[in-house]
C-alpha cells in the first residue's frame, strides 16, 4: 500500500510528496501527520512539492487543510519547492494558496520556520521587524 | 514580346550600353545622394544592364521566363542589399526604373520599330521592379524578425545584487511575450539561486499602461506562490500618476522609487545592516 513518508528532522516535520496525490493517500497522509504531530511534539511542518507537475485545486486545497489541522496542533506549516511552471499556471489560472507559507526550497523553509517559531516564542535576540516576515504570506 | 523583340532588344542594349549606363548611373546616384560607392554602385548597375542583357540574348520574354533567371538573381541580391543598408523602397526601385528613362534619351533615331520595342522593355521593367519592390519589402521583414528575436534574448538578464536578491531591469515596452519570458527566467533564477527576495526595475519601460501592469502583478504574484518576495522599483513620476489614473491596484506589493531603495528593504528584511566604516580622516 502506497504511503507518503513523513521524516522527522530536529522539531520539524517534512514530508515530500513524490506521487500524484489520490483522495485515499491524501486521507492517509493527512492522519499519520497529524499523528506524528502529536506523537513528536514537533512544531514545524515541511511540505515539500518540488517532484510536482502539477498543482491542482484539490492539492491546493489538501495543502490548506493540512496547514490548518498542523496550526490546531500549534505547528506551522511550509510548503517548499514549487517549480516555476507550476507558479505560472496557478497565477494564469487566478488560483492563489490561501494561508499557505511558502519557500524556495526547504533550507529557507527551515529558516522561516525558525524565525516564526522564536517570534511566537517571544525569544531574546528577535526583533519585531521578524514579523513582517510572517505578515508577507500569500493571503 | 515575342522572341524576335527580345533579340531586337539585346542588340538595341549592346548598342547603347556606355551611353546608358552613364545617365542611369547619374540618376541612382542622384537618389542615393552618396551613400554608396560610385565604383559599387556601378557595378551592381553593370551586373543588372549585362544579365538583362543577357537574358534577352536567351530569348526572355518575361520576368518569368527561365532564361531571365540570373538577371532575377542579381535583381535579389540588390535589393537584399539595399534592404541591410538601410535605404528607401523609392531609393531601391529607382535603380532599376531609372533604366527607361536613361534608355530613352539615349535612343537616336525613334521610329515607330523601336518605339514599339522600347514600349515593349519598359513593361518588362515595370514587372522586374516590382519584382525587386516585393524582395526588397521581404528582406526588410526578415531583419526585423530577426532583430525582434535578439531583443527578446538580450533584454531580460537575471542579475545577482547581492546573496539572496536578484534583480531583472526591464528595459522597453513589455508585450505578453516578453512578460513571459522574463517571469519564467525570473522564476528559474529564484530557483537556482534560492534567493528569496527579487526586485523589478521598470526603469527601462516607458510606459505602464493595464496590460504592463497586469504582466507585472502576475510575475509578482508567481513569486511570491514559490516562496520569495518581490519588489517593483523604479516607478518615474509620470509612471506613478499614469497607474494612478488607471485605477490599477498594486495591493500589498512593496513599490520603491529606484533599485537603491529597494536593495536597501531587501537587505533590511533578512537583517542585514549597512553601516558606514568609520575611517581616520572621519569627521
Amino acid at each position: 500500500m502506497d504511503r507518503v513518508p513523513v521524516l522527522k528532522i530536529g522539531d520539524l516535520l517534512l514530508v515530500s510528496i513524490q506521487v500524484d496525490l489520490e483522495d485515499r493517500l491524501t486521507t492517509q497522509l493527512q492522519e499519520d501527520l497529524a499523528e506524528r504531530i502529536v506523537s513528536t511534539g514537533a512544531h514545524g511542518v515541511i511540505i515539500d512539492i518540488t517532484a510536482l507537475d502539477i498543482v491542482d485545486s484539490f492539492v491546493g486545497r489538501m495543502l490548506a487543510t493540512i496547514a490548518s489541522m498542523s496550526r490546531v496542533l500549534d505547528a506551522e506549516t511550509v510548503v517548499v519547492g514549487m517549480r516555476p511552471a507550476v507558479a505560472i499556471t496557478l497565477v494564469e489560472l487566478g488560483l492563489g494558496l490561501r494561508g499557505i507559507r511558502t519557500a524556495l526550497n526547504v533550507d529557507l523553509g527551515m529558516a522561516m520556520l525558525r524565525d516564526l517559531r522564536q517570534l511566537h516564542m517571544g525569544l531574546p535576540g528577535t526583533t519585531p521587524e521578524d514579523g513582517a516576515r510572517d505578515l508577507a504570506g500569500i493571503s | 514580346m515575342d522572341d524576335k523583340t527580345a533579340k531586337r532588344l539585346a542588340v538595341m542594349l549592346a548598342e547603347h550600353r556606355p551611353a546608358v549606363l552613364e545617365a542611369w548611373g547619374a540618376t541612382a546616384r542622384e537618389t542615393l545622394r552618396g551613400r554608396l560607392g560610385r565604383t559599387e554602385l556601378a557595378r551592381q548597375l553593370e551586373d543588372t544592364y549585362s544579365a538583362l542583357q543577357s537574358a534577352f540574348e536567351g530569348g526572355a520574354t518575361t520576368a518569368e521566363d527561365p532564361a531571365a533567371a540570373e538577371l532575377r538573381d542579381v535583381l535579389v541580391d540588390l535589393s537584399r542589399s539595399r534592404a541591410r543598408q538601410g535605404f528607401s523602397a523609392t531609393e531601391t526601385a529607382i535603380s532599376v526604373f531609372g533604366l527607361k528613362e536613361a534608355l530613352f534619351s539615349a535612343l537616336t533615331d525613334k521610329d515607330a520599330q523601336t518605339l514599339s520595342d522600347y514600349t515593349a522593355l519598359s513593361l518588362m521593367v515595370d514587372k522586374l521592379g516590382l519584382f525587386t519592390f516585393e524582395t526588397y519589402v521581404n528582406a526588410r521583414d526578415a531583419v526585423i524578425s530577426e532583430q525582434s528575436a535578439q531583443l527578446m534574448e538580450l533584454s531580460t538578464p537575471v542579475v545577482k545584487l547581492w546573496e539572496g536578491v536578484v534583480a531583472v531591469p526591464l528595459i522597453g515596452t513589455l508585450d505578453s511575450a516578453r512578460s513571459q519570458v522574463v517571469m519564467e527566467r525570473l522564476l528559474q533564477a529564484l530557483v537556482e539561486t534560492s534567493s528569496p527576495f527579487a526586485i523589478l526595475d521598470i526603469t527601462g519601460v516607458p510606459a505602464v499602461d493595464t496590460q504592463v501592469a497586469q504582466h507585472l502583478l502576475k510575475t509578482v504574484v508567481a513569486a511570491q506562490l514559490m516562496g520569495a518576495r518581490c519588489i517593483v522599483s523604479g516607478i518615474r513620476p509620470q509612471i506613478a500618476q499614469t497607474i494612478v489614473s488607471l485605477g490599477i491596484e498594486f495591493g500589498d506589493i512593496v513599490t520603491k522609487a529606484n533599485l537603491s531603495d529597494a536593495l536597501q528593504y531587501a537587505l533590511r528584511e533578512s537583517g542585514i545592516d549597512i553601516a558606514r566604516r568609520s575611517t581616520s580622516s572621519g569627521n
